[in-house]
């Protein structure tokens, strides 16, 4: 076996795949936390939650219902989606003509709801999640062994990226949510029902935070912190890629959870901060975010 | 014409005069009331108080920053929980005396200030909010990964209460919170002033329209600095009076969750108030306190009201009172 820089090749790649899997969730996140923010100009702080919500509909769908991980990686999503519109409806839209900074409380108001009622009914141990059977396993490759459901996961997240550049670049209803972002007033006066849109994006960017959440929950165990410390590095990454567009939402995303997991490899102390420190560093040389536009 | 209406009053007005008037028959009602609280039945524990007032000179210091300066920190435990861990571990492991262990508190926490606020300042609104809250995070992870400064999980606990000056023995709470009650007057003055100075009139011009401060000729970016700085020095100063009157420093004081509960405690006061944070954190404290059984039902409870104050209670509880009475408190 060869050695890189001293460091054994199983645990550099190891924790390479790793962090690419935890940059798979920063970029779904960041993606969503985007999307939201475009329309709504709203930082969703119940992002976390929601990611947390994601987990635990498919570990209930399992137990409850039983209903396995393939069906629940579709309802999941649908239901936090579903519970994301009623948010919207019930107490967003009551804020769009305030401060952005109410949207914010207001969010992390309902991030403290739910993770609280979550760790009353559930304590905060965290529940297991098997791996579905298709995915047990896994591949040598010579250098290195590769679970099947983590190349599953840095795969699905990739699609589902990708899927949601290309609605949003490519179809009508991508352009009118575009045309909304860039002027709501305009948009509305060509027909199109902005509100509307409004509330099915916000029920979208919840939807992609819990597909997250189901990807990490035979990773992660289950658990009602989950998403709240995760939230926080996501808005690291938001601030990094800047949210102007969604292909930096994507690459920003990856790109820091492979920093994140070379981190653990090299200098485990500092793999906790160094999304932060780099968060810094971009903030005195390009303020504007990697890939923002200026204000 | 136009210079008439443009030129500042020389002198101020019966109505300004009417208002500080006011305020300072409740500065002088509240310097009563601190000296005579440990003896009233029911709320008079000296520990109880203590903690509220370390609690009420954070929310203010928070409130500097928020409702005059239009920032909304969301990492402002980091300011207060680092203060707290540097004026508990130099009171315990240097012996130094509490009024030097609370100095240096404050110092670190301007100095973290100093740094963070150089840094978020290049961002607003929203920005602003996810940077701050993002840099308070990597606090939480440096007290949590140097267990030999900060004690990691278990914290720096029965910090002592050393003789101050080197002469007047804290040994008792009651005497300990006289400590406490002068740090958080004095400590709330100095707002009060620094928000009724001409610096915190330009704070308040470039909360409600920055692009035209700008325009104006101030230098917007130092006066959010030097408000960034002295809001997280005060609330350095809480924390480092807490840790020496709680006599524990510990992770919830560095954690995001912390920096949520003084925003909650200003919204419910009535942020860009004088007396609201004091007010907030009274509430949420004793909230605490009354619900401290019911375990994460607390938090639970904190984001209701979160939610009702941000939907129906936008000015806080003093907010709605000034409101009633037509002057601002």
């Amino acid at each position: 076996m060869f050695e890189l820089l001293g460091i054994p090749p199983q645990a550099l790649f190891g924790q390479l795949l790793l962090g690419l899997i935890n940059g798979s969730f920063y970029a779904i996140l960041s993606l969503g936390l985007a999307v939201i923010f475009g329309l709504l100009n709203i930082i969703n702080f119940t992002h976390g939650a929601q990611y947390m919500m994601g987990a635990f509909i498919s570990w209930m769908l399992l137990n409850w219902l039983g209903i396995g991980y393939w069906p629940s990686l579709l309802l999941a999503p649908v239901v936090a989606g579903i519970s994301g519109v009623i948010i919207e409806r019930l107490f967003l839209q009551r804020l769009y003509h305030l401060d952005h900074l109410y949207g914010l409380l207001l969010t992390f108001g309902l991030a403290l709801i739910i993770q609280g009622l979550f760790r009353n009914y559930f304590g905060s141990s965290g529940l297991p999640y098997q791996i579905p059977a298709e995915l047990r396993g896994g591949q040598n490759l010579g250098f290195m062994f590769l679970p099947n459901y983590r190349a599953w996961v840095v795969v699905a997240s990739l699609v589902v990226c990708l899927a949601t550049w290309f609605v949003i670049e490519k179809t009508r209803l991508g352009a009118y949510l575009r045309a909304a972002t860039e002027n709501p007033t305009l948009t509305q006066a060509f027909g199109i029902n902005v509100p509307l849109l409004i509330t099915l994006t916000y029920g979208f960017g919840v939807g992609l935070a819990a597909f997250a959440g189901v990807l990490a929950a035979p990773i992660y165990s289950v658990n009602p912190n989950m998403g709240a410390d995760l939230i926080i590095v996501v808005f690291a990454v938001v601030v990094i890629g800047g949210m102007g567009s969604i292909l930096g939402a994507i690459v920003t995303g990856f790109g820091l959870g492979i920093i994140e997991g070379l981190t653990k490899v090299f200098y485990p102390e500092a793999s906790a901060t160094v999304i932060f420190i780099i968060m810094a560093i971009v903030l005195l040389v390009k303020p504007a975010g990697l890939f923002g536009r200026t204000a | 014409m136009a210079d008439v209406t443009i030129a500042a009053p020389a002198t101020e007005t019966a109505e300004q005069a009417d208002h500080s008037a006011l305020h300072r028959t409740l500065f002088i009602a509240m310097a009563a009331l601190l000296v005579v609280l440990p003896f009233i039945p029911v709320v008079g524990y000296p520990f109880f108080l203590m903690k509220v007032l370390c609690f009420a000179l954070f929310a203010c210091a928070f409130n500097l920053m928020l409702g005059y300066g239009g920032l909304l920190s969301f990492g402002h435990a980091a300011y207060f929980g680092f203060a707290s861990y540097v004026a508990a571990y130099t009171a315990k492991h240097w012996g130094l005396t509490p009024e030097v262990s609370i100095l240096l508190g404050t110092v670190s926490g301007a100095v973290l200030g100093l740094a963070f606020g150089a840094l978020a300042i290049r961002r607003q609104g929203i920005y602003f909010a996810m940077i701050t809250l993002a840099l308070a995070q990597m606090v939480y992870f440096f007290s949590l990964q140097a267990p030999r400064f900060t004690g990691g999980e278990d914290g720096i606990q029965a910090v002592p209460r050393n003789a101050l000056f080197g002469v007047l023995p804290l040994g008792n709470d009651t005497v300990t919170y006289y400590l406490v009650a002068a740090i958080f007057f004095v400590g709330v003055l100095l707002i009060y002033r620094i928000i009724h100075s001409p610096f915190g009139q330009v704070l308040k011009a470039i909360r409600d329209n920055e692009a035209r401060a700008v325009s104006l000729g101030y230098r917007v970016n130092q006066y959010k600095l030097a408000v960034f700085v002295l809001s997280a020095s005060l609330a350095g100063l809480a924390g480092a009076t807490k840790a020496i009157a709680v006599q524990l420093a510990s992770l919830t004081d560095v954690h995001w969750s912390m920096s949520g509960e003084v925003v909650l405690m200003t919204l419910v006061g009535g942020m860009g108030t004088v007396f609201g944070p004091i007010v907030g954190a009274a509430v949420i404290i004793s909230m605490q306190n009354f619900l401290a059984g019911l375990g994460a039902w607390v938090t639970v409870v904190q984001g209701v009201i979160f939610v009702i104050c941000v939907l129906v209670f936008r000015e806080g509880i003093v907010g709605v009172i000034g409101k009633w009475l037509k002057k601002p408190l």
